[in-house]
């Protein structure tokens, strides 16, 4: 369950840094608070659009799946359900491969980095490495509510 | 679980607040020329141009004078582009707006631009902008500092001024940008060579454009073309 609170509210936040980035992609607010010129670079590339749409428009969708799913994820029915930690890492996977692309091409291809999508590749990197810990480990009842010792069995 | 429930709305509502208040900032757009005009209208205009109306190369560059790229790409690889390519009379270098809309003031820059232009001044201004970036880093008003640009460009400050005031070609980037948009421009700078447009996996430069234009004037013959004058 710690794993789902902890992908939960990792989504959380990834959910509001690419909505930040996806209302400034649509023209709200002023200048793109980054620091340097770097995220300005990038957001105003040719890549900052992917099939027609900006690309934080696809984080606000990801991050917005992955925490619904943790969140259902959560309910005490679902709690020894190991196909949601399998869901919850396929998500999270392809998260993680998207935004390996996006990093590349900003590295690689744009020469600069925007702050905003260091910070959400690095949470998109931790719900997976949350994710994947989850499939290793067995759902077990770890509410500090529970009176009863943790399960030892396989969800 | 109730508590962490909590917790959740908690930080929804902190970081909704953060990103209300990261998009919340101040500075007022000026005048007319800083927001798309109610209507638009096409007026003939199609871009201010450097090179000879002969050469048998037209590129069109779709630009944002707020565009970081942009500007490196003005202040780099344009000059060597100039002297062997436009200079040389094999090229024609044509500029059109396409303002994005997640910059506050480049509608305002282009305006700008054009209103330096009616002087016959486009390409001094462009330079000053370009040149002169740093404005687009701040977030601050850049009226007051367009201004300068514009004098230091040798526009006469008095038409500028009741030019931008007016916002009257306010229309003409909305129509270039409206243009931008049917050619599927969806980042700035995009290039058209003859019309095509250029589908690099990154930001071409002067060699890039080298290679194109020899490798046009090689394989096709130069078509004839109606002389145009430089705007």
């Amino acid at each position: 369950m710690r794993y789902r609170q902890a992908i939960a509210l990792l989504a959380l936040v990834g959910l509001f840094v690419a909505l930040y980035l996806w209302l400034h992609a649509l023209g709200f607010g002023g200048p793109i608070k980054c620091g340097t010129g770097g995220c300005d670079t990038v957001q105003t590339s040719p890549w900052a659009v992917f099939l027609g749409l900006p690309v934080a428009f696809y984080g606000v969708v990801g991050y917005c799946a992955i925490f619904v799913v943790a969140l259902v994820a959560l309910r005490p029915a679902a709690l020894l359900e190991q196909k949601w930690n399998i869901l919850l890492a396929g998500l999270a996977t392809v998260g993680v491969l998207f935004t390996a692309y996006l990093t590349y091409l900003e590295l690689f291809v744009i020469h600069a980095i925007c702050r905003w999508c260091v910070g959400s590749a690095i949470i998109i990197a931790a719900i997976w490495i949350v994710a994947l810990l989850s499939l290793r480990s067995p759902a077990t009842r770890t509410d500090p509510g529970a009176s009863r010792p943790p399960l030892d069995r396989q969800a | 679980m109730n508590r962490f429930f909590v917790v959740v709305v908690v930080v929804g509502v902190v970081l909704a607040g953060a990103v209300f208040a990261l998009l919340k900032t101040g500075g007022g757009a000026p005048a007319a020329a800083a927001g798309p005009p109610p209507t638009v209208v096409d007026d003939g205009f199609r871009g201010y141009s450097l090179g000879s109306g002969d050469a048998p190369v037209e590129i069109t560059e779709y630009l944002d004078f707020e565009c970081p790229v942009c500007a490196s790409f003005a202040t780099i690889q344009m000059p060597t582009i100039k002297e062997q390519l436009i200079n040389t009379g094999r090229v024609r270098w044509r500029y059109r707006d396409f303002p994005l809309p997640i910059h506050k003031y480049s509608r305002f820059a282009a305006h700008a631009t054009q209103c330096a232009g009616a002087q016959g001044k486009f390409h001094e201004m462009h330079d000053q902008l370009f040149y002169r970036h740093q404005w687009a880093q701040t977030g601050k008003d850049p009226s007051r500092l367009f201004r300068d640009l514009a004098k230091a460009a040798g526009v006469d400050l008095t038409a500028y001024d009741t030019c931008m005031q007016e916002g009257r070609y306010a229309a003409r980037i909305e129509f270039s940008r409206q243009e931008g948009d049917q050619l599927l421009v969806d980042g700035t700078p995009t290039f058209f060579v003859n019309g095509k447009k250029l589908t690099f996996r990154r930001l071409p430069n002067s060699d890039d454009f080298k290679a194109i234009v020899d490798s046009i004037i090689t394989h096709s013959p130069p078509k004839p073309r109606a002389r145009q004058e430089r705007h």
